[in-house]
């Protein structure tokens, strides 16, 4: 496996010493039986297998994947972290990721290029002001951090946004998360797997689950081309195909796999330094390293398995990138790609125990998945090694559709494609 | 961009329409007999398939009719589409309109 990256590394190997580069995780083939086998090696599989084996000694682990790694929703979204959540359960998860996420690269050895930048929230109206800043009390109770900014100060913050008061959406002020920003998304999906697979996790790609063998109210194996693989527990963490795999288990979920666009333009030089969002229209913009603006919006509105989208998304998105930024209006879009959302029927995901004694389920993340990954993986493996569901978890318990306790951040009811 | 063939309209853009949902399960009846696990069931829980399903579609930028669409989730090919309305009375209310 090699030992750990450095810049030392960096410059013997560029100087032609030391041989190739090792591959950063191992092919593995399958064994008969593991303790733990997680169905979807997107980031949260990956972290879940990663914590699996650091926390609580389980190396006995195996994670599979039917695409490549980083090549699902981890390789897909705009890359934001953030934890500007109202409800406290939305929220102290993301914080808690957010914690974990500072930390990261350190403690994996992969430079994750977390750049906390600051993640601003516009407000178009006083209504939609006043509704931030009861967010901003909540984050600060909760140990967070958040600011109100006025025009004057979005104005310093924010020099290239249009704060004109005769736009056709005026902007009256925002609220900030000075610790949000961005990272480098598929290097999540990469450092998890190389860590995982040096603490002992086999890592199986291009392998997707065909059905599980059950015995009882158990899963006894999981079913796959290679073969029949035997499991003391199943974790299943496959997001837009989340129903699928349910229904391969025998039973229906309280989701909708819906497509969300993102999109990013030619690279220009720097111009912003702050992940802005158009919070009313959902609209929200970065820009990378390399200078390109990574743009995303809202859901395409209607359920579907093709992970493109259409052009009146992108129209919609486009729209309010210009109205926030006039600067873009004439710059080319590079690249368009979508990614499937599992969107519940209260938007928010649904984690811990299921109708199968032993199978564990992490999904409907929908669109809000990635900055949650190093939490969801710490927590969830936590929950399959000790039994029982995580504290921070355990308010997202699927039962809590049939009880009526739900989490429902947006306010939007039981229609996941207005979520 | 899908085109949804409207039975009043004809062919129209997608973004004429609004989505209104899986149109798979039936409401439990409003007679205080339903149980709680049945009304969870009928809001909740969704087949979401990856191929052919139906649901309701609004035209409101169109006839403000509800529409009954069968469509593949897969390759967002439309397979049917019927008035809902319609649909719902059934054939022999058909005839007698």
């Amino acid at each position: 496996m090699g030992g750990d990256y450095s810049a030392w590394r960096l410059l013997h190997r560029g100087w032609g010493l030391g041989g190739a580069w090792k591959p950063a995780w191992s092919k593995a083939d399958p064994k008969k039986h593991y303790e733990v086998v997680i169905v979807g090696g997107g980031g949260h599989g990956l972290a879940t297998a990663y914590y699996l084996a650091k926390n609580h000694g389980l190396h006995d682990v195996l994670v599979l994947e039917a695409g490549w790694l980083g090549g699902g929703n981890t390789g897909r979204n705009t890359t934001i972290i953030r934890s500007d959540y109202f409800l406290e359960a939305s929220g102290a998860l993301k914080e808690f990721a957010l914690e974990l996420w500072e930390g990261l690269s350190q403690e994996l050895n992969y430079n994750l290029m977390v750049s906390q930048r600051g993640y601003v929230d516009l407000a178009h109206s006083d209504g939609e002001l006043e509704a931030f800043t009861l967010r901003a009390n909540a984050m600060l109770l909760r140990g967070s951090d958040a600011a109100i900014l006025d025009r004057q100060a979005l104005k310093e913050r924010v020099p290239p946004l249009n704060l004109d008061p005769k736009a056709r959406f005026p902007i009256v002020g925002a609220l900030l998360q000075e610790r949000g920003g961005t990272l480098r998304h598929d290097a999540v999906a990469w450092a998890y797997a190389r860590a995982a697979s040096r603490l002992g996790v086999d890592i199986i790609e291009q392998c997707p689950v065909t059905g599980f063998e059950q015995s009882g109210n158990r899963i006894a194996a999981v079913t796959t081309a290679p073969g029949t693989i035997g499991a003391d527990n199943v974790v299943v963490s496959v997001a837009g195909q989340s129903s699928q795999v349910a229904k391969m288990a025998g039973f229906r979920l309280p989701l909708q796999s819906i497509p969300v666009q993102a999109f990013v333009s030619e690279p220009v030089k720097p111009a912003l330094d702050v992940v802005v969002n158009f919070n009313a229209g959902l609209a929200y913009v970065g820009q990378t390293d390399k200078g390109e603006l990574v743009m995303g919006g809202a859901t395409e509105g209607y359920p579907g398995y093709r992970a493109m989208g259409g052009q009146a998304a992108i129209e919609h998105t486009a729209a309010r990138i210009i109205e926030m930024f006039p600067f873009t209006a004439k710059m080319r879009l590079m690249r368009q790609w979508g990614g499937i959302a599992d969107i519940p029927m209260d938007g928010n995901a649904i984690m811990g125990a299921t109708p199968v004694d032993n199978l564990t389920l992490n999904a409907g993340w929908g669109y809000a998945g990635f900055k949650a990954t190093p939490a969801v993986g710490w927590t969830i493996a936590q929950t399959v090694a000790q039994g029982r569901a995580h504290p921070l978890i355990a308010p997202f318990a699927l039962d809590r559709f049939e009880s009526g306790a739900l989490i429902d951040d947006a306010g939007a009811g039981p229609a996941p494609w207005l979520h | 961009m899908i085109h949804i063939p409207c039975p009043w309209c004809g062919p129209r853009d997608e973004t004429e329409f609004t989505y209104g949902g899986e149109a798979g399960d039936v409401m439990p009846a409003l007679d205080g007999q339903s149980d709680q696990v049945a009304w969870h069931a009928f809001v909740h829980l969704s087949e979401n398939p990856s191929g052919p399903v139906s649901e309701f579609w609004y035209h409101g930028g169109g006839c403000g009719r509800w529409l009954l669409v069968r469509r593949d989730t897969a390759s967002y090919e439309i397979l049917e589409v019927r008035d809902a309305v319609e649909a719902a009375r059934g054939p022999k209310d058909d005839v007698e309109r």
